[in-house]
């Protein structure tokens, strides 16, 4: 190990929020004022089945360190049943994000309300937590090849 | 090329299954005959269509004929007239799955389901340090026939009567090739060089057909998802060094995309510009790992785990550990499911249940 | 390539003070596509909206951002303002820098780099945004009504006398709803009844407004102006048309051994019944699993009295199918359940009640004609105990955390009234605090401690005792005084937080209206829309939507019809633009679309193609543009990526993400 001093990790983290519950809740989370790291930028979708794998990918490609799928809670999806398919589809895919080696950490879903602005500050600092203790995502910028 | 395939006599069952698709050519009931033909070594026939009793001549139908040749029925079912097309028990899932999804015309297809000894693998052989072949004995025949004779000009019923008879051809679990290379005679196992996929075997059973013919032998002798166990047991670097060292192989030459029945795009999402991904050549190193776990996503819940990908990928990686992965997933949270067992049932990504699994931080890892 | 002007408002000192708005400007000007760049203090001002315009007019703008609060607040006012200049109003993208980042970041250098982040990501999104038209809808001139209260008998009024039609659905055989089971209401004293009964009779009279009790809702479908509802019209056993309600077939009944919801229990009723006395319709209903005939084939004692021959045991439920353009939500509340609160001794003594049944006591239809006594032993209580806040305010799981807000004021409304009818009974109220905001609360209240002499202690109740004489001991804290407080009491009424109604989950997820964690149902905005749902034509009348009292459920109730009559009076709704679409030459006819859509919008057809001079009919995904909602589950089961959706398409979010991850 080098002794430089080593510069801050600053995480890079992608946050979907569906746009009725889970951008509202984080909405809500400002105007209360309760605070998360700077790290965590959101990409408003209308409903958290809009966010395609690809995207989720895409983020990992372009050197994020985690991923976070925010969207109404089971039952109460504006579209009725978007967030039952974001499950299942999430689900394997981050199952099978781990199952190369990305760790399931980086990755969440959670259910937030509109009403939920407690629950989102709190989400996103535990999951800036969790980022920090995994450290930078670095495998996924490593050169193609091996040595 | 020509003078390195040495002429042999029709197998019983290349001639048996000729002999079928001539009378239904002669009587009209179909326009061609999709099967395998002859390649330029003793291990490599490939798909091919057959609209006469003379092209016919090349046709062939060994433990060498892997190939899945649902996927050319989506071509076939845009032409004119019946196509008569050869099928293997686990080709049926696939042509039941391309039903499902519209992409085959069931009216178009006269389904023949052949029989199946467990299809061989080249690769393998070379594996085995057996280079530069001439010839393989015992390997003639694709799967098992009564004998010349009766096999042919048969009609369901006959043919489910003949099921019920005894077989005469060999059905050896202990099978030995007889391999002529440029360096001499070397023997090995059947089962020893057969794809990865027939040591997992689906089963016997045909999903879809109008008429059946020839027996299969039960190849299984391997649990499905040991590989898949193994490499969710590594720790999380392992995993990723075990990928990494796989998927560093892949040079994008998308044979596993164009001869996977599931990937039957007009054009892939890869190739379009819809989410500006299109490059061909990986422009860093996390392409192809979005590629093939993309393409795995895109066929989760329609693979029918028919092995074609890592049967043709010329680089080796087991392609196939990204789909039993994403089958293992849907089995254990979704319950079990087998794409392509019928033609109807909603895939596990097009349906849920009110209290599905949720997407939790960690899965006891 | 777009022309991109980008405004970054400084929302007075709400974005300015933690995020440099000048560097937000220079790093915009550095993005490619972005011609324009200023800030302004208050860019949603008169004053803010003419710069965009004069921008997008000097500059020849072809897409704007602008960085201020979300998108859910003024995105509609910049929407506007572009079209004002001549710009397709989807050519407006926001950046949330407020909610997102100055209000909940202190470090400016950190917020400033996130500001311009989001800045970048909004840009990148816009050079991809594509001018869409909305479409248009048609509006069902008619309301729905879920739940008949007084909050949903006024929402119902007030449309009708419009001019609209509106159906009421209850689910009780009764319309009324929790007022009409209160003795009295604060802080004028009327008579609960005489102020109520009045609009039942006119919402049964009036020619537009259809009542259908003891129904339910059972499916919801379309969307805001042209919902499809089922309702199930539970089988009543009393022919509707016949009856007379002559009450004879409710005295005769011999199963009078059901609890009496309306009395909360407190008495019992028979098995044939309407609820109260006043009820609407006077229809009654059998209760099946309380009927005799129902249960053993015998009796039918009911239908040899009834002169006008109108008992059925044969109906049926029945199934109504009805279009509306327009649904309130008035479902109201009930009281929580007090397991969790054993230690007031709700559940050992008849003498530990909860206010909403000391209103059933102190009516004169109620179980004791009146007469304040104990239930146990019919004596007149000496000594009662009021206790708040019994569920509410509640710090953690076993109550709710909200108050109840109608708790203070009833409850100087019950002391008031006992002191006054019986001036000898001593009356104690333990409470936390006593909250009384509202147009003569605060005087009614003193009323009660000055005039009337009621000892209010502000301290909690930690245990009710029942004692063998038949008395309840009273544990209390006086926490002014510091000091233990014991009361030996006759009667003990507890003020249970209320709730809303169990139903209004079912009709939340129905209406995919969202819902809180105590199950109230959201507001579009907590301050600027607390009427209407986020979704579109549902709106939000009374209780369900949060505590109030009776002053305030009529006023909101008023202000759902207002918005509803707003929706009805349109012929035409202009639809979301942002629609799923399928790429003709990259579709496969596939079906799995189809499989997740939530609205059945997409359907195939064979059509004609040309493919790059490949000319052939293939199996093709059409979305309906009128019935899509653009939730965009399509588009991920596509796998050729041949559905998209307009406003938030594949490409458009993936430069976002690689704005950010950049």
């Amino acid at each position: 190990m080098s002794i430089e001093a080593k510069e801050e990790f600053r995480p890079k983290i992608v946050a979907f929020c569906c746009n009725w519950c889970s951008y509202a809740g984080a909405d809500l989370a400002g105007s209360s004022r309760l605070g998360y790291p700077a790290d965590v930028k959101i990409i408003r979708v209308p409903c958290s089945c809009r966010v395609n794998p690809m995207f989720v990918l895409r983020a990992f490609e372009k050197g994020a360190d985690g991923v976070i799928l925010c969207g109404c809670h089971p039952g109460d999806c504006h579209y009725s049943t978007g967030n039952y398919y974001t499950r299942r589809r999430m689900k394997l895919l981050f199952s099978m994000l781990d199952y190369i080696g990305v760790e399931n950490g980086r990755t969440r879903v959670e259910w937030v309300s509109a009403a939920e602005g407690v629950k989102f500050s709190t989400t996103m600092n535990e999951f800036v937590a969790k980022i920090h203790s995994l450290g930078k995502n670095v495998r996924l910028e490593d050169l193609r090849c091996k040595n | 090329m020509q003078e390195l395939i040495r002429e042999t006599k029709p197998s019983a069952s290349s001639q048996a299954l000729v002999h079928r698709a001539c009378e239904l050519l002669s009587d009209g009931t179909v326009a061609r005959v999709l099967g395998w033909k002859k390649g330029d070594l003793p291990y490599n026939p490939e798909p091919a269509f057959f609209d006469s009793a003379e092209a016919l001549s090349s046709f062939t139908y060994d433990a060498f004929c892997g190939a899945n040749l649902s996927k050319y029925m989506i071509e076939a079912s845009r032409l004119e007239g019946k196509t008569l097309v050869f099928l293997k028990p686990c080709d049926t899932y696939s042509f039941n799955q391309l039903i499902k999804e519209h992409r085959v015309d069931r009216e178009k297809a006269y389904i023949v389901g052949i029989g199946c000894t467990g299809k061989l693998s080249g690769e393998k052989i070379h594996a085995l340090g057996i280079k530069a072949v001439e010839a393989i004995e015992g390997a003639e025949d694709g799967m098992l026939c009564e004998g010349q004779e009766s096999a042919s000009g048969k009609t369901r019923a006959a043919e489910e009567a003949a099921a019920a008879a005894e077989i005469v051809a060999p059905a050896d679990p202990d099978a030995v090739l007889t391999i002529q290379t440029l360096y001499g005679e070397k023997t090995c196992a059947y089962d020893e060089v057969m794809l990865e996929r027939c040591h997992v075997c689906k089963g016997k059973e045909h999903k879809i057909y109008d008429e059946l013919l020839g027996q299969s032998r039960e190849t299984k002798n391997a649990d499905r998802f040991a590989e898949v166990e193994r490499i969710e047991a590594m720790s999380p670097q392992e995993r990723f060094a075990f990928f990494q060292s796989e998927l560093s192989k892949c040079i994008r030459c998308n044979a596993c995309r164009n001869v996977c029945p599931a990937c039957s795009c007009r054009k892939c999402v890869f190739d379009s510009n819809k989410f500006d991904s299109s490059q061909k050549a990986n422009v860093d190193s996390f392409e192809e790992k979005m590629f093939h776990i993309i393409r795995a996503f895109h066929v989760a819940g329609r693979c029918t785990d028919c092995g074609e990908c890592s049967r043709v990928c010329p680089q080796g990686i087991p392609l196939h550990l990204f789909n039993r992965k994403f089958i293992k997933d849907i089995d254990t949270f979704y319950g079990e499911f087998q794409a392509g067992e019928d033609a109807e049932t909603k895939g596990p990504l097009t349906s849920f249940t009110l209290d599905d699994a949720e997407p939790g931080i960690a899965e006891g890892r | 390539m777009q022309r991109i002007g980008v405004f970054v408002c400084h929302c007075g000192s709400n974005i300015a003070a933690t995020v440099d708005v000048k560097k937000v400007v220079e790093m915009a000007l550095m993005e490619p596509g972005v011609v324009h760049a200023e800030d302004y203090p208050y860019m949603c001002s008169e004053a803010g909206q003419a710069k965009i315009l004069e921008a997008i007019k000097t500059q020849g703008l072809t897409g704007i951002v602008v960085c201020s609060c979300s998108p859910r607040m003024h995105e509609t006012t910049f929407r506007k303002a572009a079209e004002r200049a001549g710009l397709n109003p989807y050519m407006v993208e926001i950046a949330n820098i407020r909610e997102h980042c100055s209000w909940i970041h202190k470090d400016t250098t950190e917020a400033t780099k996130k500001a311009v982040i989001l800045a970048r990501a909004a840009i990148a999104k816009v050079n991809l945004n594509a001018p869409l038209q909305p479409g248009e809808s048609r509006v069902t001139k008619r309301a729905l009504i879920i739940g008949g209260g007084i909050a949903g008998i006024q929402t119902a009024l007030d449309i009708a006398d419009a001019g609209y039609e509106v159906d009421i659905v209850e689910q009780s055989p009764s319309i009324g709803g929790r007022m009409s089971q209160l003795d009295k209401t604060f802080p004028t004293l009327d008579c609960s009844a005489c102020i109520l009964t009045p609009k039942m009779v006119e919402a049964n009279a009036h020619e537009k407004i259809h009542i259908y009790t003891y129904s339910e809702v059972e499916k919801v479908s379309g969307f805001v102006g042209d919902f499809t509802v089922d309702i199930r019209k539970k089988a009543r056993s009393v022919d509707m048309d016949k009856c007379t309600g002559c009450g004879v077939c409710q005295e005769k009944c011999p199963s009078k051994k059901t609890p009496s919801e309306f009395n909360r229990g407190l008495n019992n009723r028979s098995a044939i019944y309407t609820p109260f006395a006043q009820a609407i319709p006077n229809v009654p209903v059998i209760d099946r699993e309380a009927c005799i005939k129902f249960k053993t084939g015998k009796c039918g004692l009911c239908e040899k009295v009834c002169q006008a021959g109108a008992i059925d045991y044969e109906q049926q439920d029945e199934i109504i199918t009805e279009k509306y353009g327009a649904i309130v939500v008035a479902t109201g509340f009930d009281v929580i359940k007090l397991d969790n609160y054993d230690e007031y001794a709700y559940s050992q003594s008849k003498d530990v009640i909860t206010s909403l049944e000391l209103e059933r006591i102190m009516n004169a239809a109620g179980p004791t004609k009146g007469h304040l006594e104990r239930l146990s032993d019919g004596r007149a209580p000496k000594e009662i105990v009021f206790v708040q806040c019994v569920g509410s305010r509640c710090a953690d799981e076993r109550g709710k955390s909200y108050c109840s807000k109608i708790c203070c004021m009833y409850t100087a409304k019950h002391a008031m009234l006992i002191r006054d009818k019986y001036p000898d009974t001593h009356v104690t109220v333990f409470y936390i605090d006593v909250r009384t905001p509202g147009k003569n609360f605060d005087e009614f209240y003193r009323r009660a401690v000055e005039e009337y002499g009621v000892d209010y202690i502000k301290g909690q109740v930690g245990k009710v005792l029942p004692q063998p004489d038949g008395t309840l001991l009273v544990q209390g804290a006086d926490l002014i005084d510091n000091h233990q407080v014991l009361i030996r009491a006759d009667m003990v009424v507890l003020a249970a937080a209320i709730e809303p109604n169990p139903s209004v989950r079912g009709i939340a997820t129905m209406l995919t209206a969202s819902i809180d964690t105590n199950n109230f149902l959201t507001e579009a905005h907590p301050k600027l829309r607390p009427v209407e749902s986020p979704t579109a034509g549902v709106f939000l009348s009374g209780v369900c939507q949060g505590p109030k009292d009776i002053p305030e459920t009529v006023a909101q109730a008023g202000a759902a019809a207002v918005k509803a009559i707003g929706l009805l009076a349109k012929d035409k709704l202009t639809t979301n633009p942002c629609t799923a679409h399928s790429d003709e030459l990259l579709c496969n006819g596939c079906s799995t679309c189809a499989h997740v859509c939530p609205y059945g919008a997409i359907t195939y057809e064979d059509k004609q193609v040309n493919d790059h001079g490949i000319r052939e009919v293939r199996r093709l995904a059409v979305v309906n543009s009128a019935l899509c909602q653009g939730c965009g589950a399509c588009t991920v089961a596509c796998p050729s990526g041949a559905m998209d959706l307009k406003g938030f398409s594949n490409r458009q979010i993936i430069a976002e993400v690689d704005a950010i991850c950049r």
